[in-house]
């Protein structure tokens, strides 16, 4: 059992990615999520476990620090909020396309443009299309609680160097601010430069004798080749659709509406949920852990007992798309949420499914 | 006498460095950045440092630098080098990192990333390739296209009220307490040659000391986006660029102290 804590999220990835062994950190600060750095530079894990921090110029230097210490092999990770974030995705883009693997935290803020500091899940289109330019897409987990803030670093690292491909850790203002317990888990020591050779041996370390120079690029200028590429990282995300869709599931074995949502609103929901059974009404939850993968076969699955969904996110309606081709457009699929940075209350959650589903 | 009489060990003058790979360069014939890839590649093969070397790549010509390179290569967004071999240092002290850019990259797009890598004092080399045009592209106005110069963006030649000046970065960069070393140097004659290994051969003699940013600006000519035999590229080199962009040492810390 691991250490116990009461911790902001914020500070719990901190610790999460030096407990993970992370190699570097390279960040810019930016409301709601200037916390992170912060910490690290206040714990000074260069002095124990040789991890470097780095404040760097801008987000588009940090997220290039990223790509230049994941093709070294080195387990690096950047966070930002939602305009950060923008910034970031031509190196998203990039890691995606040399294939790197490397860990990306965004608690959102509301926008568009500068928007507001407060919470908000307006970039679920970003984190879970792609975000850049080209054909990809990133691993994309969605914590619930400070708890999952943390283990989320540790999952986002191994579902990177597993598939070598950027994970975005999909937070928002609240889960990023709020205090709760956390169960730190054992710190992991990084790994050795031989290490990484082994486990890494397209990494940039150095050309020796025993093998030809290793390249990282994301160019090639032949467009049948391109395409070639294109399929090759298809084929990892058919595969993280196979091995890693990650979802709860809290009270669907009787119900006969549903609520869908993932982090913050997941929690909002959940209180929604009690309001809505202690009326007689059958909801459940699901909620997405993995917004990409998509739950899509399990949503799927379910559907068949429920005669109707409400998607509540905290935009004008984004999962909802993913929502509704899980479940091929065989029961109604509605949205409900607040947008802008403002949250909704459990309350307003029931009252929109009253009013959505049970004539008011 | 066929040709093979006349190739044997003891009849070679001059040959490919060790550390190019098979591929051909894919520069235009005339052009300068096949002497500083050679320069820079005599320098690592004489300091033994071919397996404990990283370079990045940059957006412009030099992109498809890794394959000529054998040497392990990154290759970064446009722009953006010095952010990646930071990280690359720092998280692999001991190794030498090296950008290689051209003027678009490092001294339009990449100005931020370049100087603040240099301000923080990062203790790696950087190659800055200076031909005034973006070549790649096809001839495109670049921040340090001169005045009056023609290019497909300044058809007529350079306005700087219109289109602003030509950025001396070099220049500005050697005013940053992080810049340890600066030099200015071309490639179109065997002495310009001869002062640019020499000066690469510094730059990376100071990576070993952890003396901060070395950065080693190699003047060159782009027959091609001038519109220009290579001949007469060089020569319009010498006559246009070399006044506003002179050759020589811009920063040496052994000067300073005097």
């Amino acid at each position: 059992m691991g250490e116990l804590k009461l911790m902001k999220g914020n500070e719990a990835v901190a610790e999460a990615a030096i407990r993970a062994g992370a190699d570097g950190y390279f960040g810019y600060p930016i409301t709601p999520q200037s916390e992170i750095m912060e910490y690290l530079m206040t714990e000074k894990p260069y002095e124990t476990t040789g991890m470097v921090v780095l404040q760097a110029e801008s987000e588009v230097a940090a997220i290039n620090m990223v790509y230049g210490g994941a093709a070294c092999g080195r387990m690096v990770m950047t966070s930002s909020s939602s305009p950060g974030i923008s910034l970031k995705m031509e190196g998203i883009s990039y890691l995606a396309g040399a294939e790197l693997p490397a860990v990306i935290v965004n608690v959102v803020r509301g926008g568009p443009g500068l928007g507001t500091i407060q919470p908000s899940q307006s970039d679920y289109f970003q984190a879970t299309k792609g975000g850049g330019h080209g054909d990809y897409r990133m691993y994309v987990l969605a914590p619930a609680s400070v708890q999952e803030m943390s283990d989320f670093v540790k999952i986002g690292f191994e579902m990177a160097f597993k598939y070598l491909n950027p994970v975005m850790i999909l937070s928002d203002g609240a889960i990023g601010q709020m205090m709760e317990k956390v169960v730190l888990f054992d710190p992991i020591p990084r790994r050795t430069p031989e290490e990484i050779e082994k486990q890494c041996p397209w990494a940039t370390t150095g050309k020796n004798a025993n093998r030809k120079h290793n390249v990282i690029t994301s160019l090639l200028l032949d467009s049948h080749e391109q395409e070639q590429h294109v399929f090759k990282l298809r084929d990892k995300y058919e595969r993280m659709q196979k091995e890693d869709v990650k979802f709860e599931k809290i009270q669907c074995d009787d119900a006969e509406f549903l609520f869908v949502a993932y982090g913050s609103s997941a929690r909002i929901c959940q209180k929604a949920v009690d309001i809505a059974r202690a009326q007689g009404i059958k909801v459940g939850l699901f909620r997405p852990i993995t917004l990409f993968p998509f739950p899509s076969e399990e949503l799927l699955k379910l559907s068949s007992q429920i005669k109707g969904i409400l998607s509540v996110e905290m935009s004008l309606g984004q999962m909802i798309e993913d929502i509704k081709l899980a479940v091929e457009c065989k029961i109604p699929v509605n949205h409900f949420g607040r947008t802008g940075g403002v949250i909704h209350s459990p309350g307003e959650v029931f009252e929109a499914l009253k009013s959505t589903y049970l004539g008011g | 006498m066929d040709i093979k009489d006349i190739i044997k060990p003891e009849n070679i003058v001059y040959q490919k460095t060790k550390l190019f790979t098979e591929k051909p360069l894919s520069y235009c014939p005339g052009c300068g950045h096949g002497t500083a890839h050679r320069m820079l590649l005599e320098v690592l093969e004489e300091m033994n440092i071919q397996d404990k070397t990283v370079g990045i790549a940059p957006v412009g010509c030099s992109v498809l630098a890794y394959e000529f390179l054998d040497i392990d290569m990154q290759q970064a967004a446009h722009g953006r080098a010095p952010a990646v071999a930071t990280a690359v240092k720092r998280l692999m002290p001991d190794k030498f990192v090296f950008t290689y850019q051209g003027d678009g990259d490092l001294a339009a797009i990449g100005t931020a990333e370049t100087i603040h890598a240099c301000n923080r004092g990062e203790n790696f080399t950087m190659i800055f390739i200076n031909n005034g045009i973006y070549g790649m592209t096809g001839g495109q106005m670049a921040p340090t296209t001169l005045p009056g110069m023609r290019a497909s963006t300044c058809p007529f030649g350079r306005d700087t009220e219109i289109m602003g000046n030509p950025l001396k970065i070099t220049e500005l960069l050697a005013q940053l307490p992080g810049v340890y070393y600066v030099t200015r140097q071309a490639v179109h004659t065997p002495n310009a040659v001869r002062k640019t290994k020499k000066a690469l051969r510094i730059a990376f003699e100071n990576q070993k000391l952890k003396k901060g940013i070395s950065f080693v600006e190699i003047v060159s000519n782009c027959n091609s986006g001038w519109k220009m035999t290579p001949n007469q590229s060089n020569k319009w080199m010498e006559d246009n660029m070399f006044p506003f962009y002179p050759l020589g040492d811009i920063k040496v810390p052994q000067l300073e102290k005097v």
